[in-house]
Parts: C-alpha cells; structure tokens; sequence
C-alpha cells in the first residue's frame, strides 16, 4: 500500500470508452479503466469477460473500435505492442516471451545492445545487466543463459525489461501462475519497488488471496461490461467473487428434486498430481451429478484430467464399483467405460479434418481394436441415432467437424463418449461457448443421462448450471477440495460463499 | 456416398498428371504403348515403368502411413542397402532364397522397430529419428557386406528381382499385391481412420482411447518391411548388394511420391493409391528423360523441373488462382453451381 491518495493525483492512464467488436459479440463494451501512478490495479473477471482483450487495446496488439487513451496527459493511440513499449506501456504474459537460449543480458537488451562499433560490447552489457538486475534484488550472473534460471526470475527479467524499455505503465498478465509462494513472494517485492518508484501496475490473475495482498484498486469486468471499479480495502472477497461471477436471474433455471442416488460406482482415495492438485476423496454414485465448483484455476480441469488420467496421479487409489483399479492413461479409463469431455474441444476435442461421422464413432472403435472395426452400416446407425437424439445440425455426416459451429461440436463429442455406453461421464465444462440453445440441451441432456442412472462429474464455473443439474457440489479453492453442498444448500448464494469464504474466517 | 465415386475424386489430380506424363512419354517416343509377348514374357517401356518403378512404389506405400501419423522416415533408403546385404550374404553363405527373404524382411523389421521405438517411445522427431539411421544403416550394410559388392548366383533371389510371374515382372506383382493388400487392411479394418486421427490431433486422439503408441510403431515397422523388399528386388536385380548405391536417395523420391500424390507431410488423410499413382508419375518422368535421348548429364535438371511444374500446379495458391479465374470467367452460370458447398461447409 502506498500513502499517496491515488483520486488526487492525474491518473498515469486513462482509457475511456474503449470498445471492441469482433464479428457475432461485443468484446468490450464501453469500457474505463483508470490507472494511477504507484498503485497496483487488479483487473478481474472470469473467462471471456474482455481482460485479455482490454489488455490488447492498451498495447496495440489489437485495433480499439471505440475510445480514447490517455497517457500521462497525451492522448494516445499505439498501432503496435512495440508502439506502446516506446510510449512506455510494456506488458509481461504468463508464459514468459523471452529467449531461454540467449543468456539474461542479452535478454534484457536484445534490440538495443550496448554496440562497440559493429560489435557487440558483451562485457559492458554484461556490467549493465547486472546493475539494472541489483536493483531489482536479483544477484544472478547475467552471462548464463536465461534458462538456467526458475521461471520466477525469468518472469523478473521479464519485468526488468519491459520496465527498463518503458518505464510507464507495467501490465502482468498472470504473472503468478505457475509459481510457487516463495516466488510469489519475490515477484510481489518487486512489484511493490517498482510502484514505489512511481510505476502503474496492472496486475491480471485468477488468486483472488494475491489481489487482496498487493492490489491497491481493481477493475471487475463481466460480458466484456465494467461491473465495478474499487478500492480493496472497502470491499471483501465474496463481494469480488459476486461481481466476477454475477447473477443472471432472469435466466435462472428451476432446481429439480432429484430421486436418491443409487450405489457408490468409482471412488477416489488420495489422489494427487503435485502442483497440479491437492490430495483429494471423492465418491459417485449411481444416478448422481456431482457438480465441480470453484474459479479458474482452482483445480477443476486438473481434477477431471487426474481422474481420467490424462496426466498419471503421483499417488492415490481409484476404485470402481469397490475393486481397485489402475488407471495411468486415458485408454485405461474408457476400458474401465468412463468418458471425458474435455474443456478445450479444439486441442483436446474433435479431430478436425475427420468427418462428424468418425468423431463419433473413434472412441469406440478405440475401445474395440483397429481388428474389430465397426460394420459401415453400424457406424452409419450409430452416427444418426446420435445425430437425430442430441439434434446436432449438419449438412451431411462427411463433413468434417471443424466445420460444425461449437455447440455442435460440442454434442458430437458428448455423441462420441455416449456411443461407448459409459458408466461415468465426466464433462469439463460442457457448455462453454455454446450458443443458448444447445446450452439448454445439453442441461436436459445431462438430467436425462443422470435419470437413465449413470454417473456424471461435471465442471463448471456457470453457477445456475451446476444448481441445476448437480446433486451434490464440491467447491474447490486455490487446488484443494474446501467444501461440499447438498440438497437444498445448492444455490448460487452458497456456492459463491463456499468460493470466496475461507478466508474471511481466518 | 459411396466409396467408390469419391476415390476416383480423389485421385482424379494424380490420373491427369499420369496421363500427362505418359502423353510426354509417347511425344518423344512413338511407340511408347507397344506391348509386346517374347519368350514368355512381357516386353514394352509400359511394362518398364511399372518394373522400375517398383521400389519407389514398394517405400511409398509404407511412407504414406508414416507421413500419415505426421512423420518421416528418411531411413527406408539406408534399410533398403541393409535388407539387400542380409538377402545377398544369406544366399553366399548357402541359404536358400526363401531363408534369404526372411532374413531381410526381419532385418527391415528390426530397422522399422527401431525408428518406431525413438518416435513412439522416447518421442523424438521423426526427422531426427530416423535421421539416425539413414546415416548408420550405409555403415551397418557395408559391414555386412564386408566392404565390397557382395554378388551371387542363387535363382531364385535373382527370379524375385528379374524373374516373371504369368509373364509379368515379378517386381510389378509385388508391388502391385502388396499396394493391394495394406491398402485394403488399413480401410477395410479400423486402421485408416485410427492413423489418420493421430497426425490431425494426436492429443485428441490419445484421449479418446487410441493407442497410439503401438501403432505408430506398426507404421514404422510397416516402412521398414516395405523397405525390406525393395531392397531384396534392387539387390535381385542387380544380382548384387552394393551397400553404398542401393536406394540411394529413394527416401526422397518415395516422399516426393507421397506429395505428388496429394497427402499432406502435415499429416491427416492419406490415399495409398493416389500415392503409388505419384511413384508411376515420376517413373513416367524418368522414362521420359531416357527416352528423349538427351544427354544423362540433363536428367536430374529435367526432372526437377517437371516436379517442380506439377507441385506448382497442385500448390493451394495455385488452386486459389485457377478457381479465381473460372469464377471471374466469362459465363455466370457456373458460379451459383460453385457457390453451394461453400454454403453447405459454412452451415
């Protein structure tokens, strides 16, 4: 914290009325952002809710459809990031940008190294590099390459330089997610020397604890729309945790009373991926939907992933319909029959240049062996049975699925894992960037499924989702399971208490 | 919908080239077509491309798969070299032919189980992978033959390379029967599909259940069988294994062929046949160089500059240019008949 009263004071930045349109959405939509010199300013909201693309407009990297920047008292309009590193906006992203191969010095001055004639002065480089990293309480040798060294000193060195070249505004775009809390630590003192130098900060993470430890002010934003703009101290974190997540209550879904569920099918004992997720218990029923709540990078994904072992677990037991089982790989899990829709379709997802009707099929025929392959009038049956039940819309089934819109992808994907007949479904995120109709479906979908008595996990960070499907929710904070709901506790009010409280209590 | 219309399709480029090819074979050369029946067997320069054509064809059909899955092999040249010195120094050492085959197709196997092991296993680029081998293999075959070229008289290797099976050079039937067969297995079992999701998302892939591990170490042995017999026919027909020349460079042309043939080296959907019809199209072009009576010192410039010719033709910007010109042409009705599957993939 600093003393200065930062309302006083000329803010560093003022963007106003920034506005981004891409074809289909509004990304921003009249936006303000005001940065004071020597204040940390947390920016804040939930996937997609326009920090990336606010961030873009400040450095050029994007073209602003609407608005004016103002910075240290002149209106702005940088065309390019390296506009805006000279106007004296410089940015540093999660994943570290620099060259790991070159050695630090060189790092921190590639494009303008101290010259002697056509030659590189490397020792007077070298001398320079290590003044300007003391400064930063670094003492590293800056002739070793750049990799040598944790990713919380890249990420200074990263900081160092787009200080050193701008000098203004420093933007860090999740500088802390992969860092453990000593490097926190060191990444926060250096934050807060270069605020007292005068520097602005903004500071983009999804660790709400990290906001309120540096942050001085935050910006919220939600549908590419300001929600608030604050001051830390007057505010707690279930209010911030409110406004990142809102309320839509006009489109509020009616919560079912749901029949008992049936028998214990898989449970989980101990498992754990270190830095990935905290050990964790879970058990599924038959006939059950257990909800997976908790912000971005709360372990929701790692959770489905270590379960389905699409990363292998370091320790912990799994146990289906009470006998143990390994499973290390994916294939072992859909041996077992379990499904795993993955968050992001693209990567993880569809085959794109296979037809819709392979993608269907290709999870089966896997199971199956590449001996046994399916009979082309099966394989033609079982698509269009698929194709009619979740009314994908399609042109014909050779086409192939990157064409498909996302939704509809996305109930290709769930046809593919439903033609295996699986006992336990596992859907991350089902319902990310799908239109509202298809979101609709794939709600009655899962109850259907649910209903019919498998068992589902479902993650999902659209709060009147999970009330409405979800028999039992467990909340996740920071990577560990830190709480459950039942029955009629399930509502969004809970949820978003059971997210933001631990620390209110402590 | 059926299969049938859309393979055709398929490899309609790849027919036309061929046909162009073959035309330029019969410019230069009257009586290109001329078949003839002699002494029990078939004679005519048709017959001559479809026989020397044979160990680009044997390697392309294994490098599709390879290419396939979004890899390389740049070893199958080397392999050949190594599987002819095992065929020839079995048979030296008093084995029979058939001893000698399997002996070769065992040390082409060892070779594609190893390149499969470093790309599979320890996850090593294909190109750096086998890499390793293209290198060594020389070493290795010239090891077995001891330095020199290794000849021999057994008949029935030399009948493998220069024999004839119903008239026909045994090196077409082998080919031929070979193309056939994996071309039927791979689309016929589940195989196809299952490659072809490995090189377009190998992630996607893994999570929907697909080994993919054991088989891309299949598809790599697959290559280095295939190489395996190459090299027996090269040896065979020189009745001779020269560790040094055999297959030299044949890795390229067998990827050429894969190109020509209209797959993607970044992997995806892939046509065995399309890919033996780019091994024919650069035999023709080969047949032609000798054809046309130039002086061999011409060759390897005439026949970069007719590849490069059909990779241009086939180059998407070139694709772009040529529907850019139809569309702006003169009559307008072909327009509203073109604009529909863009329609259609957008929906």
């Amino acid at each position: 914290m600093n003393d200065m009263t930062p309302s006083l004071a000329a803010p560093m930045l003022h963007a106003r009325g920034i506005s981004k349109f891409f074809p289909g959405t509004i990304a921003l939509d009249d936006v303000e952002l005001v940065l004071h010199a020597g204040e940390v300013h947390a920016l804040l909201g939930e996937n997609g809710a326009g920090k990336s693309t606010l961030i873009k407009c400040l450095t050029g990297a994007y073209r602003r459809d609407g608005g004016v920047i103002i910075l240290d008292g002149a209106e702005v309009a940088p065309e390019s990031t390296a506009a805006s590193q000279k106007l004296g906006i410089g940015t540093v992203y999660q994943e570290v940008n620099l060259l790991p191969n070159l050695t630090v010095a060189e790092n921190l001055f590639l494009g303008r190294q101290p010259m002697r004639g056509p030659f590189l002065a490397r020792r007077k480089m070298n001398a320079e590099a290590r003044d300007v990293l003391a400064s930063y309480g670094l003492d590293i040798d800056p002739a070793e390459p750049l990799s040598a060294y944790s990713v919380a000193i890249q990420q200074v060195v990263a900081i160092a330089r787009a200080v050193e070249m701008s000098g203004k505004v420093l933007i860090l775009d999740e500088p802390t997610a992969s860092l453990d809390r000593d490097e926190v630590a060191l990444l926060f003192g250096v934050i807060r020397q270069l605020t007292a130098r005068g520097l602005a900060v903004v500071f983009v993470t999804h660790f709400l604890d990290q906001v309120f430890e540096i942050s001085d002010r935050a910006t919220i934003l939600r549908n590419g729309r300001i929600v608030d703009s604050c001051i830390i101290r007057d505010v707690t974190q279930r209010d911030v945790v409110t406004m990142m997540l809102g309320r839509q209550l006009e489109s509020r879904v009616e919560r079912k009373t749901v029949a008992p569920a049936g028998k214990a099918l898989v449970e989980f004992k101990g498992l754990t991926k270190r830095g990935m997720i905290e050990p964790f218990d879970l058990t599924v029923h038959e006939g059950e939907v257990v909800g997976l709540a908790g912000l971005l990078g709360s372990g929701r994904s790692e959770t489905c992933n270590l379960i389905f072992g699409v990363v292998a677990a370091d320790e912990g037991e799994t146990h289906l319909r009470g006998q143990p089982v390994s499973i290390n790989r994916p294939r072992d899990a859909v041996a077992q029959r379990f499904a795993l829709c993955p968050e992001d379709r693209k990567v993880d997802g569809i085959v794109g240049d296979l037809s819709v009707r392979d993608n269907i099929i290709i999870a089966l025929q896997a199971r199956q062996g590449w001996m046994k392959p399916i009979p082309r009038a099966k394989v033609q049956e079982i698509a269009e049975r698929y194709v009619r039940a979740l009314d994908i819309r399609l042109a014909s089934l050779d086409m192939p699925i990157r064409l498909l819109s996302g939704g509809n992808q996305q109930k290709a994907l769930l046809a593919r894992w439903l033609a295996t007949n699986p006992d336990f479904l596992i859907l991350d995120e089902p319902t990310r960037g799908i239109d509202v109709g298809a979101h609709a479906e794939i709600i009655a979908l899962i109850d259907q499924l649910r209903a019919d008595g498998m068992a589902l996990l479902v993650a999902s960070s659209e709060l009147e989702e999970l009330v409405a499907y979800s028999t039992r929710v467990i909340v996740l904070r920071d990577r560990k399971q830190v709480g459950e709901l039942n029955g009629d506790e399930i509502t969004p009010d809970n949820i978003v208490r059971a997210i933001a409280d631990e620390k209110e209590d402590a | 919908m059926g299969p049938k219309p859309s393979l055709l399709k398929r490899i309609l480029p790849q027919l036309i080239i061929l046909a162009a090819a073959l035309l330029l074979n019969v410019i230069v050369f009257p009586d290109f077509f001329q078949i003839d029946f002699r002494n029990g067997r078939l004679f005519g320069n048709l017959i001559d491309v479809l026989n020397r054509g044979a160990p680009v064809a044997l390697l392309c059909i294994g490098m599709t798969l390879v290419i396939a899955t979004k890899g390389i092999d740049l070893s199958v040249g080397a392999v050949m070299a190594i599987s002819g010195a095992v065929a020839a120094s079995t048979v030296v050492e008093g084995h029979g032919w058939g001893t000698a085959l399997l002996a070769a197709l065992l040390a082409g196997g060892l070779c594609g189980l190893w390149n499969g092991f470093l790309v599979a296993v320890l996850r090593i680029q294909p190109i750096v992978a086998t890499l390793v081998l293209m290198v060594a293999g020389r070493g290795i075959a010239q090891l077995v033959t001891e330095g020199k070229i290794l000849t021999f008289s057994n008949e029935g290797l030399i009948q493998l390379g220069s024999g004839t099976v119903f008239g026909l050079p045994t090196p077409i039937l082998i080919w031929v029967v070979l193309g056939a067969l994996v071309t039927f297995v791979v689309r016929r079992s589940a195989l196809g599909m299952l490659i072809e999701a490995i090189g377009i998302n190998e992630r996607s892939s893994r999570l929907a259940g697909i080994n993919s591990r054991v088989l891309l170490v299949c598809v790599y042995l697959l290559t280095g069988l295939c190489a395996a017999l190459a090299g027996v026919i090269v040896a065979a027909d020189i009745k001779g294994a020269d560790a040094n020349n055999a297959g030299l460079w044949l890795e390229l042309d067998a990827i050429l062929a894969v190109v020509i043939g209209g797959n993607s080296l970044l992997g995806g959907r892939f046509s065995i046949v399309a890919s033996l019809l780019g091994a024919l199209i650069i035999q023709s072009i080969n047949s032609v160089i000798l054809l046309s009576g130039m002086p061999p010192e011409f060759n390897l410039v005439i026949k970069a500059a007719l590849i490069l010719t059909i990779l241009v033709i086939q180059s998407p910007r070139m694709g772009n240019l040529i529907y850019l010109i139809r569309a702006t042409g003169p009559q307008p009705q072909p327009e509203a008949t073109r604009a529909r599957p863009k329609k259609e993939a957008t929906q």
